[in-house]
């Protein structure tokens, strides 16, 4: 039966955590078809992949290991999938919404004439009709996302073309080890029968990665600020809120268009999705990417002078009134309670 | 010195991330018709850097190329106010209800149809889908290198081109051979300003649907050439129907969802302070904070 492939990214010495997410992720899957999980990985020097893949439960690793493969560029990886894709005939490969994903995904579908849908939020199996066609499938992947600004939800599938590709951003799937010892075959292919020396055409000159600047991902409070904070001045009272709470500040969309505060803060869809106990959202309306990026928080609390805001609708208390007056307030109050 | 031949791919898009109240139906549902259609944002970060290329290689030129309803001539027309030098538009009932492969297939068609080119730019990802498919898609079905995520274009030396891209925790260098595909990232140079003189030559400038008969000056498009926006259908491009529109793209939508938000019960406090103690200490007792 067609396998289930996830696309591992390295990062020098070790695979991404969202490719491990996927990993978890892509085993569930593989579960429900009854098929294999298979993975690949391609770098320079992969000296300890196989304890950081197989124990999610990987049954075959494919390794690339070559010169050129690190850092990543384009054309050696997409050749890879490319031409290890049509031996193998995966029916599903998922790979994380990382700049490489995102940039290595649409290649490989466009030369495998295959669907890709972006950015997917939740992935599972199902039964489809064609009305048109009449035909009807049995176990499609439905790849489920925000569209449309993030005012609908769209379930995409594809149903005749294979792999049925998707990519899926950090944090967004939980990773989940199944075994220390799972056995899984390793096969060790020659990169030379992949990839044509045409292929390194791109080379990478200088590369500067530093650790990430904030800890949203990770953080068990989270600040997060609107376009409702008014202005940069007003956005910067969170950090204060966010430094006595032992807090993380993050932003929608609309806050870091309108230039309070820098992009890497952003939650949702297509920024960084958290899971706080506590997520006190300021000024924020609720669009539904935002929403996508937070709605698992433990306790929500939601601080907006709309009390029609949709963002109401999941909070847990809702603070009728301008964030200006309320945050200093928690400061205060919470400075006071905590002697 | 070599003079470029660069085409820039951009969309027009409807303006998701000002979306008010007006713009959701008392159902929940999208209301399209109230969101204004507008330059993809980062369509015009892809444009600056062709039209800051253009200035340091005199001779180059700047085509920009969309795909729409005969109402997407508008953002030809804005890039022309900009400083581009022409463009194209696909429109054809065919191209309807594409998927980004499709679209590509679409797109990289019709750059086939222009001719040769050097570097073809365009916005990272339009904010209607957030896919980022488009670009590197094109480059795959015109069989040239792609450089994604691009903040600056370094230069270009020996047909080789630098660029600095910026990746998930930094940034980065990357050299590439000519021709090549660049997607530009919001994070790039904000594009300039239409130029009053532009705007005057081009004010006039339409595709064919746009045009409406006895206009009074109607005797200009043939006077100046350059006022007539290209439009371009399947057959135009030579194209096969069966790869474009809804027959080329493999991913369905299988069902839309309107968000309308499941309310949860929820505590709805006012601004006084004894509500926000009484919540801080709530919240202390459970341990949720402190």
């Amino acid at each position: 039966m067609n396998s289930v492939f996830v696309y591992c990214e390295w990062e020098g010495k070790c695979v991404a955590e969202v490719s491990q997410e996927l990993l978890t992720k892509g085993r569930k899957l593989a579960d429900t078809l009854g098929v294999k999980l298979e993975a690949v990985v391609a770098a320079d020097d992969l000296s300890g992949v196989e304890q950081q893949v197989l124990p999610y439960g990987v049954d075959v690793l494919h390794l690339f290991e070559g010169e050129g493969l690190f850092p990543y560029t384009s054309l050696p990886h997409a050749s890879i999938l490319i031409n290890l894709f049509r031996e193998e005939q995966p029916q599903i490969c998922l790979m994380g919404a990382t700049v490489i994903g995102r940039d290595l995904g649409p290649r490989v579908s466009s030369a495998l004439h295959s669907g890709l849908t972006a950015d997917c939020t939740s992935l599972e199996i199902g039964p489809y009709e064609d009305k048109k066609s009449g035909k009807s499938y049995d176990s499609l992947l439905y790849q489920i996302r925000p569209a449309f600004g993030g005012n609908i939800v769209a379930t995409i599938v594809n149903p005749d073309n294979r792999p049925q590709m998707a990519t899926v951003r950090k944090g967004v799937m939980k990773r989940e080890i199944v075994s220390e010892d799972y056995k899984g075959d390793v096969v060790r292919h020659k990169v030379a029968e992949y990839v044509s020396d045409t292929d390194y055409a791109v080379k990478v000159l200088k590369r500067h990665v530093q650790p990430a600047a904030n800890n949203l991902g990770g953080a068990s409070i989270v600040v997060a600020g609107g376009y409702g904070m008014g202005s940069k001045e007003g956005f910067d009272m969170l950090y204060e809120l966010a430094d006595v709470l032992h807090a993380e500040v993050g932003a929608s969309r609309a806050a870091i268009d309108a230039g309070y505060c820098v992009a890497n803060l952003q939650i949702g869809q297509t920024g960084v999705t958290v899971r706080p106990k506590l997520y006190i959202a300021c000024g924020i309306s609720g669009q539904i990417q935002h929403i996508a990026g937070m709605q698992e928080s433990g306790i929500i609390i939601s601080i907006n002078s709309d009390p029609a805001a949709p963002i109401n609708a999941i909070a847990d208390y809702v603070i009728v009134g301008r964030v200006e007056d309320v945050v200093p307030k928690m400061i205060k109050y919470y400075k006071q309670n905590s002697k | 010195m070599r003079e470029l031949r660069i085409i820039v791919l951009a969309k027009q898009v409807p303006d998701t991330r000002n979306v008010g109240k007006d713009a959701m139906t008392p159902e929940g549902t999208v209301n399209r018709a109230a969101l204004p259609a507008i330059f993809n944002p980062e369509d015009l970060n892809a444009l600056e850097q062709a039209l800051r290329l253009k200035e340091r290689f005199p001779g180059s030129t700047v085509k920009v190329l969309t795909m729409g309803p005969g109402r997407a001539a508008e953002i030809i027309r804005e890039a022309l106010y900009r400083g581009a030098d022409g463009g194209y538009l696909l429109s054809d009932r065919a191209f309807a209800g594409a998927d980004t492969l499709a679209t590509s297939y679409a797109l990289a068609t019709a750059i086939k149809k222009i001719g040769d080119f050097d570097i073809i730019l365009g916005g990272r990802q339009a904010i209607d889908g957030d896919t980022a498919q488009v670009g590197p898609q094109v480059a795959q079905k015109l069989g040239v290198a792609q450089i994604t995520y691009a903040e600056e274009i370094l230069g270009i030396e020996n047909d080789r081109i630098a660029v600095r891209r910026h990746i998930d925790g930094g940034v980065e260098v990357v050299e590439g051979p000519l021709p090549v595909v660049i997607t530009v990232n919001g994070s790039a140079a904000p594009c300039r300003p239409a130029n009053a003189k532009l705007v005057q030559k081009y004010k006039r400038a339409k595709g064919r649907q746009e045009r409406v008969e006895g206009e009074s000056y109607a005797h200009l498009y043939e006077e100046r050439p350059y006022l007539n926006i290209t439009e371009w259908g399947v057959a135009d491009i030579d194209g096969d129907t069966a790869q474009c529109g809804l027959s080329g793209s493999p991913t369905k939508v299988k069902q839309v969802e309107n968000i309308v938000f499941q309310t949860k019960e929820s505590k709805t406090l006012s601004d006084s302070d004894a509500d926000i103690e009484n919540l801080i200490q709530e919240l202390m007792t459970a341990h949720t904070i402190g």
